[in-house]
């Protein structure tokens, strides 16, 4: 893992990180990254990987439920820790010209 | 009456028989988290508010609607949004943020209403101090500062469900939540000198929990007995159809078993474990862990044996592999759920941007703590592309093989028995510089969270310098009631659980 490396998984993960931040976190994800690669020695060939704790156990059937309204409006409780709003509508930075 | 020392199973019976009220318990206990603040073991208190629900639990007391917790106070880790009081998970970027709607934890042990019939009646005293979005294992990782441990100001109550432990031993609070992504109920326990149980996954539903690791996450109680944590899970525990991995058959009563013998044919009171097969495994003994530490755990095995259970060794080969595949599948999954926090919706917005790129970068950088940052970033390196099968698949298939050799164990033996962790609780920025240091502190706990077992805590000794030492117990899938069984009997013949902080009066 390079400096270039950490800025780009910065700008994936919406971070901004200055020059000196930057160095600080490549030393560190190197060190944790040391610690990841001796997953590498393990041989796991032919092995299914196991995404979820419950799969282990049985087949995980998609709940459903039946198609029917539950919800009522919420609107103006859902609004109250909106940063910026106007008529019931979230504002942003204008994206389209 | 000191009602900090009382555990809640005695306190249910004070209420039932009309000696305390709820109103009582609650200004009591608001009271001594006024005098206690210096623990920071709180980030949200609101006396009007718990008493208007300790007025109501009266009501349902006096007008005979009243069940088992009815009126005994609780305190939520912030990680469970709550109305009322603000629900920020110890972050800048939910500072203040206020939710519309309970999780269903809080919704399950609160006072009932129209719409939650079968609220518990429990009382809310307020929010615990965490690490921020329950990411660190010392609880120094909160926006608003670290909890102390009341067993010593100097060392750290654990993570991160610090605030919640820290609340318990210094009695601010009989009894409180808490979750548990990879040791975050079982090592802060330890460290506090408390019991703490993580269940199954999907025995508690997630809905309302501020998501971390969302295959790892689940929430559980932490008290001063088994019995009291059985009381509170039996109450947290349900199937929620709001959850999709809540499972069907969640929701029993987890202190069934307590004070039964393993055997039910055994009749020799003196043995209640007899027929009990506890497997130590190797890996848990091995270098790394401090002497005490071992000697103490050691010493609640022979006690154990003394009740009638039988040792064996066990193994656990790939309990060092766990470090990292913990270390990629946490951080993978919360790099998505951290996703949501854009500014747009709710949480922090920064002040000064200049496009929405812009915005959601300013936000995320202002708002997120430096533990927070790094996980989101080691989570999107490895789900990038060309990455993605060295580390991420890599890690979900070893992850098969972790649960495969618990299976392997418990065909021997039917609870494994180790340390919660390394060591006892360490001195405030002792190990905060260093990342990787703090993540190898998890060794002990975090395999059974990748393999979704329930497992506890429970105060087994202290070291020289009278910090507690806590004991994990760890079960097969479903077997919480079996696992409060054995700390019950445990705790009957044993007083650690019932030592106070001495700067606790």
């Amino acid at each position: 893992m390079k400096l270039d490396d950490v800025q780009r998984i910065a700008h994936l993960s919406r971070l901004e990180l200055n020059q000196a931040e930057a160095e600080a976190v490549l030393s560190q994800l190197q060190a944790i990254f040391s610690l990841v690669e001796e997953m590498q020695a393990f041989d796991t060939t032919g092995l299914e990987p196991l995404a979820h704790p419950i799969l282990f156990l049985r087949d995980l059937a998609q709940p459903m439920r039946v198609d029917q309204v539950t919800e009522s409006d919420n609107r103006a409780e859902n609004m109250k820790s909106a940063p910026a709003q106007h008529d019931g509508y979230f504002l942003v930075p204008k994206v389209i010209e | 009456m000191s009602w900090h020392n009382t555990p809640i199973a005695l306190m249910a019976k004070a209420l039932a028989a009309k000696e305390v009220s709820s109103t009582e318990l609650t200004q009591y206990f608001l009271g001594r988290i006024e005098a206690g603040k210096r623990w920071n073991a709180y980030l949200d208190v609101n006396a009007h508010l718990s008493l208007e629900q300790a007025n109501k639990a009266d009501q349902l007391i006096s007008s005979g609607k009243s069940g088992k917790l009815t009126g005994i106070p609780v305190a939520h880790k912030d990680v469970f949004v709550t109305r009322g009081w603000s629900s920020t998970a110890a972050s800048k970027i939910l500072a203040g943020y206020q939710s519309p709607f309970d999780a269903t934890v809080v919704a399950n042990l609160g006072i009932p209403d129209e719409n939650n019939p079968h609220g518990a009646g429990m009382v809310c005293l307020g929010k615990t101090n965490m690490d921020e979005f329950a990411m660190g294992s010392s609880n120094e990782n909160s926006a608003f500062g670290p909890v102390l441990n009341p067993w010593n100001a100097a060392h750290v109550a654990g993570g991160s469900s610090g605030g919640s432990a820290a609340a318990v031993a210094a009695g601010l609070a009989p009894i409180a939540t808490g979750t548990d992504t990879g040791g975050s109920i079982r090592q802060p326990a330890a460290f506090c000198g408390l019991t703490g149980i993580k269940p199954s996954y999907g025995r508690v539903s997630r809905y309302g929990m501020i998501a971390y690791a969302s295959s790892l996450d689940q929430a559980g109680p932490m008290g001063k007995t088994a019995e009291d944590c059985a009381l509170l899970l039996s109450a947290m525990s349900s199937h929620d159809p709001r959850d999709s991995t809540s499972l069907a058959d969640s929701g029993e009563d987890y202190g069934r078993h307590l004070n039964q013998n393993w055997k039910e044919e055994n009749a020799n009171p003196a043995k209640p474990l007899e027929g009990l097969r506890i497997g130590l495994p190797k890996e848990f003994f091995a270098e790394g862990l401090a002497s005490d530490v071992a000697k103490s755990v050691n010493e609640a095995a022979k006690l154990l044996e003394n009740l009638g259970a039988t040792l064996l060794e066990v193994s656990l080969p790939k309990t060092k592999l766990s470090i990292p595949v913990y270390y990629v599948l946490a951080p993978a999954e919360a790099s998505s759920n951290l996703s949501r926090f854009d500014g747009v919706r709710y949480g922090y917005r920064a002040n000064e941007y200049r496009d929405l790129n812009d915005m959601y970068a300013k936000s995320r950088t202002e708002g997120f703590g430096p533990e927070v940052k790094r996980r989101i970033m080691i989570g999107t390196y490895v789900l990038c592309h060309g990455y993605y099968d060295a580390y991420y698949l890599q890690a979900q298939k070893i992850r098969r093989i972790i649960a495969a050799d618990f299976q392997g164990a418990f065909n021997q033996c039917d609870v494994i028995l180790g340390p919660v962790a390394p060591d006892v609780a360490w001195r405030l920025g002792e190990k905060s510089k260093d990342p990787v240091q703090m993540y190898l502190e998890d060794i002990y706990t975090l395999s059974t969270n990748l393999a979704g077992l329930p497992a506890m805590s429970v105060p087994c000794g202290f070291n020289a310098n009278n910090l507690p030492i806590g004991m994990q117990l760890i079960g097969n899938y479903f077997s919480e009631a079996r696992l409060l069984q054995v700390a019950h009997q445990y705790q009957q013949a044993s007083d650690w659980h019932l030592r106070q902080a001495s700067e606790v009066a």
